[in-house]
């Protein structure tokens, strides 16, 4: 895969669909075995130009999640690489018993891509934000969790992901006409976190595409004179624990995600932090327990302080009373 | 050994491991039911060899009702795959013979099960991937008709119509209780054949403790996925427990034991 800048520049205007796409083209040459399977999704999702160059190695098994996921299941465990492609919602919620039983305690080596995660679909009201997923999936053994950081990063969590030996979830939010975080082909790695900003003060570490949101927040906040390191958590589990580590000297850590703040990554580095003797405080911002009302992806993400005035606001006042 | 012995013999493995399991009990009733099925699948249909158990060209059998564990174990101790020590072993802690059987390819054991109404979808993807590879192999996947109230078996079932699975077999061991009941009254689902038939599947109704009935409609000719319904008596063989749903996981006494070994003699 070539990860030039102007390829970089289409993906981001293409959005998390139209990148899945791309890359599930690359994967059509490169891995004979990959089979892309969803829940009438197939358009949604971006795999048309796919279902057409590979007509076999597209099956849509109607609205039917559960079965997606054990059907993917059976297929992977005859040798095949299957990604299960639907709402993010559906696939870690409607169909988490499968997703345990089959990823979690078979060890069934599928790829779930969850796409409209977060805020991503929330026009539809809160049945199609999947707000609870990282949380649902990460208590279950053996599933690695990406959230990539824009469309460079999903493009390559989507490419890592055909080489990957074991369950994952890569869990697509954002929008067409994406920012994007990086400008330049970088190296990506499951399981490992990306510093993105240097700044003593505050460490902010964030998921998913609101990790554009974060580096805006840390230049809005340097303004002020707070000075605030970034690091991309575009893998949450197995959560980069030095990557943690390299900030424990800040006076302040800072979770961003589009996603409860509970159980998601907020909650694995506050389970890290809490066996540290002296960590430094932490701020967890993200989605509060609730539902919020349907609404646009922009609206919804101001309303929870998830755009890069809000994190700085949050995090200005915790930073204020510390 | 005929096959209605070889029936006999994992019966009596059955009974034997539930009184192994003491006051702890056994999936008794579901297993017993499923005996027959369990020899003709194993000794007359199924291309599976003890000594290459996850050769390719192997015939998959996915047990979706996972309480039926006993009865699949007893199985793939007669064909060879495990040990009379290890069946003895079962619910001990450590053992890998457990209630529910355990993900281990190797011994036997296609797939996890204990969640009821996986098993088809997951066989369906098998069959999928097998046909994707231009392999032969029938992949038969046995429910129970307390499972088919499970939406996913409904889900599993018109996908595989839809793709044409001709290489998928469901066995339904219609043994009429589940655990609160008869199945008609906990939840009537009418008839589990013209269920089938509706979703596009070829379906046939046949005596599920008749071994010759079964090897011949399992072998039927088929150009859609196939349903086979086989009509059975919870805890058959053991004239205490059949069809009396308290059964459906049980312990034996010793004088209870006893009594159900005797009657397979008789």
């Amino acid at each position: 895969m070539k990860y030039s800048s102007s390829m970089m520049r289409m993906w981001s205007r293409l959005g998390p669909s139209g990148s899945l796409g791309a890359a599930a083209m690359e994967i059509g040459t490169v891995d004979e075995k990959a089979v892309f399977l969803t829940a009438d999704m197939t358009f949604a999702s971006g795999l048309e130009r796919f279902k057409n160059s590979y007509p076999d190695r597209v099956i849509d098994l109607g609205i039917a999640e559960q079965n997606l996921v054990d059907f993917a299941a059976g297929m992977a465990s005859e040798g095949f690489n299957p990604f299960a492609v639907t709402y993010a919602s559906f696939l870690a919620t409607r169909a988490l018993d499968q997703v345990k039983m089959c990823l979690g305690y078979m060890k069934q080596p599928v790829k779930l891509i969850g796409i409209n995660g977060g805020f991503a679909a929330g026009i539809l009201g809160p049945t199609h934000m999947a707000i609870e997923d990282i949380a649902a999936i990460r208590s279950i053994p053996n599933i690695t969790i990406v959230a990539p950081a824009d469309m460079t990063e999903l493009v390559k969590s989507v490419m890592a992901a055909v080489s990957f030996d074991g369950s994952m979830y890569i869990r697509f939010t954002g929008e067409m006409n994406q920012p994007s975080v990086y400008a330049d082909d970088y190296e990506f790695q499951i399981g490992k976190a990306v510093r993105l900003a240097e700044g003593e003060d505050i460490a902010i570490i964030g998921c998913g595409t609101l990790v554009y949101n974060c580096c805006r927040a840390a230049e809005l906040l340097k303004e002020k004179g707070i000075n605030c390191s970034v690091i991309n958590m575009h893998t949450i589990k197995p959560l980069d624990t030095d990557a943690i580590d390299s900030v424990l000297n800040s006076k302040l850590i800072v979770t961003v995600e589009e996603h409860s703040v509970m159980g998601g990554l907020g909650g694995a580095v506050s389970e890290y932090l809490s066996s540290i003797a002296s960590s430094p405080a932490l701020l967890k911002i993200g989605v509060d327990d609730y539902y919020p009302h349907a609404g646009s992806y922009s609206y919804l993400l101001k309303e929870n302080g998830l755009d890069p005035e809000g994190i700085a606001n949050s995090i200005s006042e915790r930073w204020g009373i510390l | 050994m005929d096959i209605q012995a070889i029936a006999k013999e994992i019966r009596k493995d059955v009974i034997r491991m539930t009184y192994a399991a003491g006051a702890q009990g056994a999936h008794i009733g579901g297993s017993l039911s499923m005996c027959e099925i369990m020899a003709v699948l194993y000794h007359e249909v199924m291309r599976i060899d003890a000594n290459d158990p996850l050769n390719d060209d192997r015939d998959r059998f996915i047990l979706s009702k996972g309480h039926g564990a006993i009865a699949m174990f007893a199985a793939l101790k007669s064909i060879g795959l495990i040990t009379d020590e290890e069946l003895m072993s079962y619910k001990h802690d450590g053992s890998i013979i457990t209630a529910h059987p355990t993900y281990m390819p190797d011994k036997g054991m296609e797939f996890a099960s204990g969640s009821l109404g996986q098993g088809l979808s997951i066989g369906a993807g098998v069959a999928m991937a097998l046909k994707m590879k231009n392999k032969s192999p029938q992949v038969y996947v046995l429910v129970g008709d307390g499972e088919c109230d499970e939406g996913s078996i409904w889900e599993a079932a018109a996908s595989a119509a839809h793709l044409g699975l001709d290489n998928l077999v469901c066995i339904v061991d219609k043994n009429r209780l589940q655990y609160d009941g008869p199945t008609d009254e906990v939840m009537n689902m009418g008839s589990l054949k013209d269920k089938f038939i509706a979703f596009g599947w070829d379906a046939y109704d046949v005596d599920g403790h008749d071994c010759k009935a079964l090897t011949d409609v399992f072998k039927t000719a088929h150009d859609k996925p196939l349903a086979v319904i086989c009509e059975t008596v919870k805890g058959k063989g053991v004239s205490f427990i059949e069809g009396n749903y308290r059964w459906h996981n049980a312990s034996l006494n010793e004088e209870q034991f006893n009594q159900a070994m005797a009657e397979q003699e008789a």
